[in-house]
């Protein structure tokens, strides 16, 4: 596949673009949210798992008598039960043979807070005096914790299978690096830290599973459906047929990339359930969130090279990137391919060496965390040009500008072969700086330095948000993939009702607190001129399910708008036939206006929608002979833009091409004393493409910015020498309250993208792209008169003064 | 397993008698026994806040309460807010400012709101942003809450002096 057409997008819309209420939002105002804690079926029995208190320790004897003896407990499953009852979860990781991820650990536990037995009972309490009745004995096994550590020779070894910690490796080389290296006037260098935090949405994952022995079905709901087309893995995890599963989407409270293919808890519902023939609801508490969510965020050391010209134009970039993956490594190092859709940035770089190494420690796993990966890429990209920017004693402003792509340039390829579909960067920074009054405050930082001693910093980033991803990053980094998929859908189904009402039926777990209801209420209503309040939004389970993907890499809103426009197209094709019919006119002169269909100039002779429908639906003979009854169409709509890597993988292909782009400006306060940082503005100016409603799209940025904050100065979950984990609650990890964010002034600049329904381009991630990027960079530049530099998140209280201290030698 | 105790409580304008676990906290006998399961638990570690209901009148953390302790209370969850079917101005301005995303944090939310306006019908933002620190919502970063809640007062004022 080459480029898609260009498209022609409407000039005028009623419904798109406007900040509508939220059609989801009535009920959970009213606390009817129906999540999953929610739900409950007769008979339903709970479960509660006995988690490990070791980081590294081979099992030795499990006693469950006094936990199966306790009244109230139905069953309890060891790991090596659980090893019998069910195959292997999902693993989309390389080699999964030589790591194996089980629902428990059945010979030796890999990180605190994994699971060992699980317990089902009549209620969650007697679970959870079960679980403290069953007596493991241990044999401690030296911790894994440092992933540079882990590196050595002679370390410990999370999986003997695998004969080393190190899960995947590989450098790639794209353009001319050793050129540009050799010939660059300058080359900074330095060693960046992230370290790892998570979504941490406040409902964890949970799931209800109901297996019906007569018939074989088993059904589950869970709060966390996405790649429908992938569930058949966990039949075969389940040891069922995979035409036997049916996976029901519930409301989700918060993901945040938490509840992207979350399968462990519905596996462990579902083989419950199975062993004993009643429902069972599995669901994670915050400590069993906290210390086994399979979710973790990125946790990356980076060796980092920026070659420049003296004139500050950015030629190379050159990195090593050590990242900690924990115990298990669900997704392969997807992660990196996220970072590899923009690994330049918003700039002009030609050459660029990515070597990634995937590092096993005794830590929960990483999954998904809001940017995948490529947040992380964003703050790396940002902190080295701002240091470059110090070598070459550039204004951070002037740098920038040398160095964007231009819209002229559109679209742009990238030297990993993805694509930048279009964009306006310095439009962006420009409306950025006006509005945070950049020159005021840089006034202001040099008078209250000298007039009051304090310390003032402005920081500025400019980053990229990609947005929908196609199935080739999942496996462009081997050579021999062992499975090339290509498809990456998103589907719905329009059904008109005799009446004429709309309901639009989704496939995945499409709510978790984004507006994916409001978006398709918002579509449907610019489609068919109808009010959107009246579109009912359902959702199917995957067993009569189309193939979808759910949210994910900001894919949601752009995947279903090119979903309805196709099934919308195919109804109102039959609804034109049928009026046609009934108006005594050709289809051609006809007109959709004003929720009708309408002879083009003749207002009176018109059908409204709901005419057309009672028609399609009771009257079949008098219609057309060709004219099927009802008036429902669906649209399995694949990803419009995908190109294949090249065999040699110079080039990885087109695979994230619709570029969202955002520049934030930060104001802070550092105490050096302290070390302690307090925010005086905020701005965050960002380019989705066009908007559907603005409002929500605000709601993901200012949201976004406060998790970024999170990242950037708050949290971390945190495991000491021994493995042990110190994060397991809310006073420890700390996800910051309405004191540590603050106002967010929000702007956005739009250009629409040439290939999607309307020019909308993905911005769920939101502010967690930018804002880890500028807040380091707002506190280095407070602490100039230190010379102190900001390597490593999150820049706690304790880093800043280590920083401060550092740079003073 | 555990001692049965008597709770007479009354949620909601209702009045629930029930015999109960002594160690039942209470935000389980809202969800469970009452089948109010508006109230979410967040943490159950008495941090996050999504589980704040009003007992007497007062915001408490529900995971953190035992039932027997709301003994001859008057509780009010997010399901007492708006009694008629309807929304509650509160509600309304939530709704109207999208002062909600996920909706997990905005039942405890609500009522933290709706204790505040009790106290001051006319606060600050500054005022709002710093009494809701103690309810974590991790969607929203608090502004549009913030919003949400400046807006309420001013609609419940209203109708104060309309009524």
């Amino acid at each position: 596949m080459t480029a898609p057409a260009i498209r022609e997008h409407p000039t005028e819309t009623k419904w798109v673009g406007k900040s509508i209420r939220r059609v989801e939002d009535p009920k959970f105002l009213r606390g009817r949210g129906g999540y999953i804690a929610n739900r409950a079926l007769p008979g339903m029995l709970h479960a509660a798992l006995v988690r490990s208190p070791y980081a590294h320790a081979r099992i030795k004897r499990i006693d469950v008598e006094a936990a199966r003896a306790l009244p109230g407990v139905v069953a309890v499953v060891t790991g090596r039960d659980a090893a019998e009852l069910c195959d292997p979860l999902p693993d989309f990781g390389p080699d999964p043979s030589k790591h194996t991820w089980r629902l428990l650990a059945n010979d030796k536990v890999r990180y605190v807070g994994e699971g060992v037995a699980a317990v089902v009972a009549e209620n969650r309490y007697v679970a959870e005096d079960a679980c403290s009745l069953i007596e493991i004995d241990y044999e401690e096994l030296p911790p894994i914790v440092d992933p540079e550590g882990a590196l050595e020779s002679g370390s410990p070894l999370v999986h003997d299978a695998l004969g080393s910690n190190i899960a995947y490796e590989r450098a790639f080389r794209f353009g001319e690096v050793a050129g540009v290296f050799d010939s660059a006037d300058v080359v900074v260098e330095d060693r960046l830290r992230w370290h790892r935090s998570g979504g941490q949405p406040l409902e964890p994952v949970g799931a209800i599973a109901s297996y019906d022995p007569a018939t074989g079905m088993m059904t589950i709901w869970e709060n966390s459906l996405t790649f429908t087309s992938y569930i058949f893995m966990l039949a075969n995890t389940l040891k069922i047929p995979s035409n036997k599963l049916d996976v029901i989407p519930v409301p989700a409270g918060g993901s945040f990339g938490s509840k992207l293919w979350a399968v462990k808890p519905a596996a462990i519902a579902g083989m419950l359930s199975k062993l004993i023939g009643r429902p069972v609801q599995y669901m994670e508490d915050r400590a069993d969130a906290l210390s086994n969510n399979d979710h973790d965020g990125s946790d990356r050391i980076y060796y980092v090279q920026l070659a420049a010209t003296r004139d500050g134009r950015i030629t190379g970039l050159k990195l090593r990137t050590i990242d900690d993956y924990g115990a298990y490594i669900q997704f392969g190092v997807g992660h990196h391919g996220n970072a590899l859709a923009q690994v330049t940035g918003p700039y002009r770089i030609e050459a660029v060496e990515y070597t990634v190494q995937a590092v096993l420690t005794n830590k929960c796993q990483q999954g998904a965390y809001r940017g995948f990966g490529s947040e992380v890429n964003n703050w790396m990209v940002e902190r080295m040009v701002d240091l470059l920017a110090r070598e070459l004693g550039m204004d951070r402003r002037e740098i920038r500008r040398k160095n964007f792509i231009q819209p002229d340039q559109f679209p742009y390829f990238i030297p990993t072969g993805n694509v930048y579909d279009s964009g306006d960067y310095e439009a962006v920074l420009d409306k950025a700086l006006a509005m945070a009054d950049w020159d005021h405050w840089q006034r202001e930082k040099v008078r209250l330095r000298e007039e009051e001693g304090r310390y003032i910093g402005i920081g500025l980033c400019s980053c990229q948000e990609r947005s929908v991803f196609s199935a080739t990053e999942f496996w462009f980094w081997f050579d021999e993939p062992a499975a090339p998929v290509t498809s990456m859908p998103e589907s719905v189904t329009l059904s008109v009702d005799a009446l004429g009402n709309i309901t639009a039926t989704l496939y995945s777990c499409a709510f978790w607190g984004n507006s994916p209801e409001t978006m398709v209420a918002q579509l449907v209503a610019e489609e068919f001129d109808v009010d959107p309040y009246s579109v009912n939004v359902v959702y199917a389970g995957t067993n009569q399910g189309l193939p979808a993907t759910g949210p994910g890499g900001s894919r949601f809103t752009v995947m279903i708008a090119g979903a309805i426009e196709g099934a919308s197209t195919k109804i109102k094709k039959k609804a034109f036939e049928i009026a046609a019919h009934l108006l005594e006119a050709s289809a051609d002169d006809l007109e959709w206006h004003d929720g009708g269909i309408q002879v083009k100039g003749s207002p009176d002779a018109r059908k409204a929608l709901g005419e057309v429908a009672i028609m399609a639906h009771l009257f079949k003979h008098s219609l057309p002979a060709e004219i099927e009854s009802g008036l429902e169409a669906s649209q399995v709509f694949d990803h419009p833009y995908t190109t294949m890597p090249s065999d040699d993988r110079s080039s990885l292909g087109v695979f994230y091409p619709f570029m969202g782009h955002a520049c934030h400006v930060a104001v802070v306060e550092v105490d050096p004393e302290t070390g302690m940082v307090d925010f005086l503005k905020y701005v965050a100016v960002h380019d989705c493409g066009t908007l559907v409603n603005p409002r929500s799209l605000e709601g993901h940025m200012v949201g976004g910015i406060a998790q970024g904050i999170g990242t950037a100065l708050l949290e971390e979950f945190v495991y000491d020498e021994n493995g042990d984990f110190q994060s397991g609650n809310f006073l420890n990890y700390l996800i910051p309250t309405s004191m540590d964010v603050p106002e967010v002034d929000c702007g956005h600049h739009v250009t629409p993208s040439p290939y999607t329904p309307y020019g909308i381009k993905g911005g769920g991630e939101g502010g967690r792209m930018m804002a880890p990027a500028v807040i380091p960079a707002a506190i280095e530049d407070a602490l100039e008169p230190f010379g102190a530099r900001i390597r490593e998140l999150p820049a706690t209280p304790e880093r800043v003064l280590a920083a401060i201290e550092a740079a003073q030698g | 397993m555990s001692d049965q105790v008597h709770v007479g409580v009354r949620v909601n304008a209702r009045v629930y008698q029930a015999e109960v676990d002594a160690r039942m906290a209470l935000v389980d006998f809202l969800r469970d026994h009452l089948g109010l399961t508006g109230t979410n638990m967040g943490c159950e570690q008495g941090v996050c806040g999504a589980c704040t209901v009003l007992v007497d009148g007062i915001s408490v953390l529900s995971c953190l309460m035992l039932a027997v302790q709301a003994d001859g209370a008057e509780v009010m969850t997010v399901e007492g807010l708006a009694l008629d079917g309807g929304l509650h101005p509160l509600q309304e301005a939530f709704w109207e400012k999208q002062g909600l995303q996920c909706g997990f944090c905005t039942p405890g939310m609500l009522l933290r709101g709706y204790e505040i306006l009790v106290e001051n019908p006319d606060p600050t933002a500054t005022e709002v942003r710093e009494k809701i620190a103690g309810n974590l919502c991790r969607c929203t970063g608090y502004q549009f809450i913030i919003e949400s809640i400046l807006e309420a007062a001013s609609r419940m004022r209203a109708e104060a002096t309309s009524g």
